[in-house]
């Protein structure tokens, strides 16, 4: 089996055309024109643009212990089918990672699976229970090396303990990852408040209780001179905050999710709960914002929050309903027809937003680098041209929940390379890497 | 029309054939045997995820009037997951060929939900869900508002829309789906409405919604409105800080005795009060306004039954406008 790859006459992230690249060994060996390798599998990359691996700052892999939602295997495998070479696993598996233990298990399944760079995210409170902080020195320390630590999915909403997780991880340069949501502000919400929900009925979630933490948290990172990173940002005026506290200089990252860059809580009058999200879809003004910050940088990058669920979990009320959508193989599609195609963004800046800087944030030395000799060839070929209408049933994830079902997107991932091996290849899912059964 | 689950886009048109329908349905209510052959060898499923005495027996009431079947349901403290038992129990109900659902919910949506679904195939009715709509209720409001101001003007009934009146509701407009199906229904037929309560008990986004909002119940009751519709307020409420105590929620916004003595002594005479019910005697309403003879309430109840047999009939003998309606097809 060839081991080397010549991707030829590829355009850049940057624009340039008519690039070659050849991989060997795990690594780029050269990067020029007309390259030619006798002993290399060609890869015609006409009319395709050839991005850094993409890396996924938020993932929920659910294993252990929601086996039944997905495994590693599965949602690695829906990761490289979506262009990525990295993702981050969320802390809220069952047990949750708040030990060196369980991300050293997730962190060896992911090598087992071979798919993708699986990235352990550490809680950062035991339990996610808010109230004391987890073994975050030993999660750093494992084999798993973990750097961002986050209770996504429930926010550190104890001011004290929030200001004690951003000084303790300076110690091994982590980051903590906020789920912004003031606990009291959302009992029993249901979806974004304001027009929709007071007709609807239902509960709602005000952006003050995502703005108000973030305030706090950003001027938190500021006097304690910490890393601070908010996850999914959802509303208008999170992203003023966000820009204000750059403008301070405060060291705060913040993601933006595909779905909140597309859709609105208009979507939640069909009551079909596969809208059901946390944070819950905002307004068109919200949207508006948020592919403003994230063309401009205040929102650094893309994160899917990709959050499969069983269908029972779906096929029910409203209310009794599950929140999350799966997000990783239409992530790409999503962010060019919003970002790209509306010509918010180019290429370049994707490529900064879905790899450079998440690899950068989590610390993830060997992705997220520059198209050159001698880098780990982590890389994507996307196909702008191609158009496909979303089946989640034909999906490798086991979550049918994305609520692009039946949308015609833009754009497709032609093949993914994963340390210098095509995970996929033709668009469709070619092998693990090589090295992932010898562990 | 397949389903009734909100009112909220129901047309004037719609609505005033379902009121003209009761109409008909009310006087098979005054006869010595009250019952149509109508809906024979139909079944319709009373599904209640929530307690209601009032509205379960009313629509059962209406189910037999036109002799269909009628199966109660009460899923409540079923030990099914409550995520699963819409599901199964709908594709039960579905086994068991059902023509009708009507379904009470505490989740708002449910019943939408169901409608969606291809769980069931029955006409789904709603019977109130969560804090989003009830509207039979709405239905039976705007039939008693009708008879009662064509009565004063000296009309029939029939045909009639709500144009020219002035309707204020009030209360716990956050967490009543009473409220919301009311104002959409009254302002599609043409009724003015001015919601009344407290800042905290009025949902954020109001300021899209088709009426005036107040927080002051006596400067509304001087403009003499035509109807007082009168809200259930949960005590509970109070240790959620909507309000600081019920006395002074009753004070402010609770139709007391000075108020109806207030009113009395104004030129509204023919002024209503009105209250879905179940009443908290003393908190939203005094006794002596409930029971004064400007009450409505058990106007309301006895047209509730008129009302929702209009509706399952309406929506179990198909959407035909066309369709005779049972008195003209007595008349054949």
């Amino acid at each position: 089996m060839s081991t080397s790859y010549l991707i030829k006459g590829a355009t850049t992230a940057a624009g340039e055309g008519g690039v070659d690249v050849l991989i060997r060994d795990g690594r780029i060996a050269e990067r020029g024109r007309s390259l030619s390798a006798a002993d290399a599998a060609v890869v015609d990359a006409a009319g395709l643009v050839l991005l850094p691996g993409m890396v996924d700052i938020h993932t929920h892999l659910r294993e252990p212990g929601r086996e039944d939602a997905e495994t590693v295997e599965t949602g690695t495998r829906a990761a490289a089918l979506g262009g990525y070479t990295a993702v981050h696993a969320m802390a809220n598996s069952m047990p949750v990672a708040d030990t060196a233990g369980v991300v050293e298990q997730v962190h060896a399944l992911g090598r087992r699976s071979g798919w993708v760079d699986v990235r352990p995210v550490g809680a950062v409170t035991v339990g996610l229970a808010g109230g004391r902080l987890a073994e975050i020195g030993a999660m750093a320390q494992s084999r798993a090396g973990v750097r961002v630590f986050s209770d996504d999915g429930i926010c550190v909403s104890d001011p004290v303990l929030m200001r004690r997780a951003l000084e303790y991880v300076k110690a091994f340069d982590g980051v903590v990852a906020q789920h912004a949501q003031e606990p009291r502000l959302t009992e029993g919400a249901q979806m974004n408040e304001g027009a929709v929900s007071a007709v609807l009925g239902l509960a709602g979630w005000p952006a003050v209780a995502e703005e108000s933490i973030i305030a706090r948290d950003v001027l938190l990172a500021q006097h304690v001179g910490s890393r601070l990173h908010v996850c999914h940002v959802s509303t208008a005026g999170s992203v003023e905050i966000i820009r204000w506290a750059k403008q301070r200089g405060v060291n705060v990252t913040a993601e933006v999710t595909p779905h909140h860059l597309l859709l609105t809580d208009e979507l939640v009058r069909s009551w079909n709960p596969v809208y059901k999200v946390n944070p819950p879809l905002r307004t068109d003004d919200d949207v508006t914002a948020l592919r403003q910050a994230l063309a401009d940088g205040t929102i650094d990058v893309v994160g899917t929050d990709h959050a499969p669920h069983p269908s029972e979990h779906k096929e029910c009320e409203w209310a009794q309903a599950a929140m999350g959508m799966t997000g990783l193989e239409t992530a790409l599609s999503v962010v060019q027809h919003t970002m790209i195609d509306t010509g918010l963004m180019n290429w370049s800046r994707f490529a900064e937003a879905t790899s450079v800087l998440p690899a950068r944030i989590g610390r993830v030395q060997t992705q997220g680098r520059p198209l050159e000799a001698g880098e780990m060839a982590n890389l994507t070929l996307v196909d702008p041209a191609a158009r496909w209408t979303v089946d989640p049933h034909k999906m490798a994830t086991k979550g049918r929940n994305s609520p692009f079902a039946g949308l015609e997107l833009p754009g497709a991932v032609v093949a993914t390379f994963f340390a210098g091996h095509p995970t996929v290849l033709e668009g469709r899912l070619n092998a693990p890497h090589p090295d992932a059964q010898k562990d | 029309m397949k389903h009734l689950l909100s009112t909220d886009g129901l047309t004037a048109a719609d609505a005033i054939r379902i009121l003209d329908t009761a109409e008909e349905m009310a006087v098979v209510g005054e006869r010595e045997v009250k019952k149509l052959p109508a809906l024979r060898g139909r079944t319709v499923v009373n599904l209640f995820f929530e307690d209601s005495t009032r509205t379960r027996i009313s629509f059962e009431a209406a189910a037999k009037r036109l002799s269909a079947d009628v199966i109660n349901f009460a899923a409540k403290g079923s030990s099914v997951s409550k995520g699963e038992s819409l599901k199964d129990t709908a594709q039960t109900l579905e086994a068991m060929s059902a023509d009708a659902v009507v379904i009470r919910h505490w989740a708002s949506g449910a019943p939408a939900r169901l409608a969606a679904s291809d769980w069931i195939d029955a006409a789904v009715i709603n019977a109130g869900d969560g804090t989003h709509e009830h509207p039979t209720q709405a239905l039976l409001d705007a039939f008693t508002l009708r008879r009662h101001w064509s009565r004063i003007a000296g009309r029939t009934s029939l045909g009639e829309d709500l144009s020219g009146l002035r309707i204020a509701i009030v209360g716990d407009v956050l967490h009543s789906r009473v409220a919301r199906s009311n104002l959409w229904l009254l302002t599609t037929l043409g009724a003015e409405v001015t919601l009344v309560a407290p800042p905290t008990l009025l949902p954020v986004g109001i300021e899209s919604w088709p009426c005036k909002v107040s927080f002051d119940l006596d400067e509304v009751l001087a403009t003499h409105p035509s109807a007082i519709m009168m809200l259930r307020v949960q005590g509970e409420r109070m240790n959620a800080a909507f309000f600081p105590s019920t006395r002074e929620y009753a004070r402010t916004w609770g139709f007391d005795d000075e108020r109806l003595a207030a009113l009395e002594a104004s030129p509204a005479k023919d002024t209503i009060i009105m209250h879905p019910g179940p009443m908290n005697r003393g908190l939203e309403i005094s006794s002596a306004a409930a029971d004064s003879s400007r009450s409505t309430v058990l106007d309301q109840v006895r047209n509730g039954v008129s009302v929702r047999m209009a509706v399952l009939y309406l929506l179990l003998s198909g959407d035909d406008s066309a369709q005779p309606t049972p008195a003209q097809e007595a008349r054949v």
